[in-house]
């Protein structure tokens, strides 16, 4: 008989979670070094104040590992002083999940053309051009963003910012 | 109407005071009456403050990790918070294996740090160190305080984290300047932490289901650990009540030594690595485990993958990280010892559960042909000291007295876990989780600053004993009869132990070379040093060390080449325990060879 929720299995999975935390000082290195200090992987975190008026702070962590160190982790989450609530977004809890990213390609002639064509194709905006050189915007989910940049990578990939993924539940009420 | 009252009153409470008096005064508003610690520049205003105030005890250590050790002493032994004060830099530096070590076995500290003033954090300045940095990942949690307005509040959500939910040590770290400014001082009874709410009470479903495998079971055991200690006396109560209506047998972890008393009969006495024969037997071959309080830890596991492999296994636990952490539970609950033992022992009666006495008295039997074996039995010596006979001596002479026992880390702490009988909770204090050689010393101070006219004794290694050596002089200082009972093996015969069995008997530093006359060392400090060499001089030079009434060092030089055993070999099960002196071959595989 098995009462927990949690799958015996040795696949790494992937993992969205959201933290709601107050906003006191320290509270970014106390969750980054709880994850750190137990050896679980972060793929990407990102944190701002979302309510400057109850002092609350929204952490969002993408990060893998088999479903007990998911489990692990949630709970290790949940256990500091500073945290009101954590959600995975990956478990029962569908969200929506979206990252902004700024890719930089370099080149000219039939590459520079295609590297525009691709970047409508993904609904990419060009922030910076220049005769050499186009900087794009792109918004989406983790994935498509992974695949527009694999697709820029011989298209002339020089550089690349992203923001980490921010995550939502669907629906009308809160997380 | 009641609400509008109380904040009346706490309006009324507001008071305007230094930032040292209010360290002072909401450590009295929180029941305080002693201090362990030792000043520097960054706690002076707190030092004056205290100078200045009336009813409470401040206890001068000789090294802040002392300071530590003894409030986690005084915490263990009495159930209430242990505190200190010292300053920043390195006296907080110096604090941090204590808080380490209280982490690790949850005891309830609140550390008061200094810090220097605000305006020069971040400036390398003298002494400055990030306390909080440094203490993050040892602390339950820890605050710095920038404000003056915020010390009173900071001050009382410190000792709410630390005394409730899982216990714990928090570090407040207060600049200088903050505690010479002026603000507002607010009395407990207000303050609420924003988020921190710990779940005391249990599923009721989950209580009634874990009753009904405790009817249906035909081999089960109660697997017992600190947590029942930190739950409070009426903890061990109600496992003793538990243990009457079910008949169920009893083991527990170090940490729970006492919970459950070792002459009832059905104590098995401890589990793991040096645990008893049947305890570990019983663990494996159970098909109901019932873990109250305790977290699975490597030590008492064995190897994970063949531990207790046919049992369900029910987890009571005030903190849900726990479950499912290293081994797989089926029945997680979360939920206060106490609250949840209360509620498990109604559904029982409620029920009118019995337990299966036909496959319980078949369970028994087994369990008796495993106690047969007689694990902790020893070769006896007329020559030698053997350090189990000086043990059962030291146990034999003093179980009649209100005794506190101590340890510090090795061998002598598994024999003392071994082969003293604890029937009380509180009575045993000793550094499980991180094994901190130098722990029992000063934990023997805080424990006696507590207990004065109990008998506190640390059972020490020669090699631990040094490393905090200097409390003595602590013990001195405030007439605290401490007994350090000292089997000296003249090595770190843990270390020689795993080295003999593990590294074909290198012994690489691992001997106590150039030892101090210990008798003249105690004596140097103002204490009472003795020594014995044979068996025939142990008994009275117990007695005298229990009759003096000032702190003793009793040097007992045992049997060099003593192993602790029975043993569970590193990644080893628990059905695979060597149970005395090992024949040849290999007892630790490869892939053990690389655990700790
Ligand atoms: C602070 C610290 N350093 C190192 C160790 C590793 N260690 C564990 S037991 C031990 C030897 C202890 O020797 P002693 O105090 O003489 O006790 P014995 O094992 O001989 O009884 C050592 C070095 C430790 N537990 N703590
Ligand atoms: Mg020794």
């Amino acid at each position: 008989m098995h009462d927990t929720k949690v799958k015996l299995s040795d696949v790494v999975e992937r993992h969205t979670l959201t933290v709601l935390v107050d906003n006191e000082a320290g509270v970014l290195a106390r969750v980054a070094g709880l994850i750190s200090g137990r050896g679980y992987n972060i793929e990407s975190l990102t944190v701002a104040e979302v309510d400057p008026t109850a002092r609350t702070s929204r952490i969002t962590i993408v990060t893998s590992g088999t479903p007990q160190v998911i489990e692990q982790i949630e709970a290790q989450l949940r256990r500091l002083v500073v945290t009101h609530k954590v959600t995975n977004w990956t478990g029962e809890q569908s969200g929506i999940e979206r990252e902004m990213a700024l890719v930089k390609v370099a080149g000219t002639g039939e590459k520079r053309v295609e590297a525009l064509r691709m970047a409508d194709a993904f609904r990419a905006r060009p922030v910076d051009t220049t005769q050499a050189s186009f900087v794009f915007e792109i918004t989406g989910s983790p994935g498509k963003i992974d695949s527009f940049i694999d697709l820029m990578r011989p298209l002339g990939l020089v550089d690349i910012a992203r923001t980490g993924v921010a995550a939502l539940n669907r629906g009308p009420e809160a997380m | 109407m009641d609400k509008d009252n109380a904040l009346q009153q706490a309006a009324a409470a507001v008071e305007t005071m230094t930032g040292a008096q209010m360290v002072i005064r909401a450590l009295k508003d929180q029941g305080v009456t002693h201090i362990f610690g030792y000043p520097g520049g960054a706690v002076l205003p707190i030092y004056d403050a205290l100078f200045q105030a009336e009813g409470l005890i401040h206890v001068l250590v000789r090294h802040e990790q002392g300071a530590v050790h003894a409030a986690e002493g005084y915490a263990r032994s009495t159930g209430k918070p242990g505190v200190v004060l010292v300053t920043s830099g390195p006296g907080a530096t110096n604090a941090v294996t204590g808080l380490t070590d209280a982490l690790m076995d949850s005891i309830p500290l609140v550390v008061l740090t200094g810090q220097v003033p605000t305006h020069l954090i971040g400036t390398d300045a003298f002494q400055e160190c990030d306390t909080v940095g440094i203490t993050r990942p040892c602390t339950k949690h820890n605050w710095l305080v920038r404000d003056v307005n915020q010390l009173a509040r900071t001050m009382h959500e410190a000792f709410q984290i630390a005394t409730t939910g899982r216990p714990g040590p928090v570090v407040v770290d207060i600049p200088k300047d903050v505690q010479f400014q002026t603000g507002n001082y607010q009395g407990p009874a207000l303050v609420q932490h924003r988020t921190y709410r710990p779940r005391l009470d249990p599923d009721k479903a989950a209580v009634v289901r874990a009753v009904e495998l405790m009817a249906k079971a035909k081999r089960p055991v109660f697997y017992t650990g600190g947590g029942i200690i930190n739950s409070g006396p009426e903890a061990s109560q109600l496992l003793r009540e538990l243990v009457d209506l079910t008949g169920f047998p009893v083991t527990s972890t170090l940490m729970g030594l006492g919970a459950f008393p070792a002459s009832r009969p059905e104590w098995l006495g401890m589990l793991g690595m040096h645990g008893t024969f049947e305890a570990n037997n019983a663990m494996h071959d159970c098909d109901l485990m019932i873990c109250l309080g305790a977290r699975f830890d490597d030590r008492c596991t064995g190897r994970i993958s063949a531990f207790s492999p046919g049992s369900t296994k029910i987890h009571v636990d005030i903190d849900a990280s726990q479950f499912n952490k290293t081994v797989r539970v089926d029945l997680p609950i979360l939920g206060d010892a106490t609250r949840t033992m209360r509620e498990m022992i109604r559904f029982w009666k409620a029920g009118s559960h019995k337990p299966d006495k036909a496959a319980l008295s078949a369970w028994w039997k087994q369990i008796d042909t495993w106690r047969a074996k007689n694990s902790l039995a020893y070769k006896p010596s007329n020559t030698l000291i053997k350090p189990q006979y000086a043990l059962d001596r030291l146990y034999e002479l003093t179980k009649d007295r209100e005794t506190y026992v101590t340890t510090e880390v090795g061998q002598h702490q598994m024999w003392a876990a071994q082969r003293f009988k604890f029937d009380h909770p509180n009575r045993w204090m000793t550094s499980g989780g991180l094994g901190t050689m130098g722990y029992g010393l000063p934990a023997a101070v805080g424990v006696q600053m507590a207990h004065p006219d109990a008998l506190v004794i640390d059972i020490g290694g020669e090699a631990s004993v040094q490393m905090t050596m200097q409390e003595m002089s602590t013990a001195v200082q405030y007439e605290l009869p401490i007994k350090i009972f000292i089997l000296n093996n003249e090595y770190m015969g843990m270390v020689r132990q795993w080295q003999e069995l593990l590294h074909g008997g290198r012994y690489s530093h691992s001997y106590s070379e150039a030892l101090p006359d210990f008798v003249k060392l105690a004596e140097a400090y103002g204490c009472v040093g003795l020594k014995a060499d044979k068996p025939e001089e142990l008994d009275a030079g117990i007695l005298e060390m229990i009759n003096v009434k000032r702190p003793v060092l009793f040097d007992v030089r045992i049997d060099p080449a003593e192993n602790c055993f029975p043993m569970i070999p590193s990644g080893a099960a628990h059905n695979e325990m060597i149970l005395a002196e090992i024949d040849d071959g290999p007892v630790i595989t490869e892939a053990g060879k690389m655990l700790v």
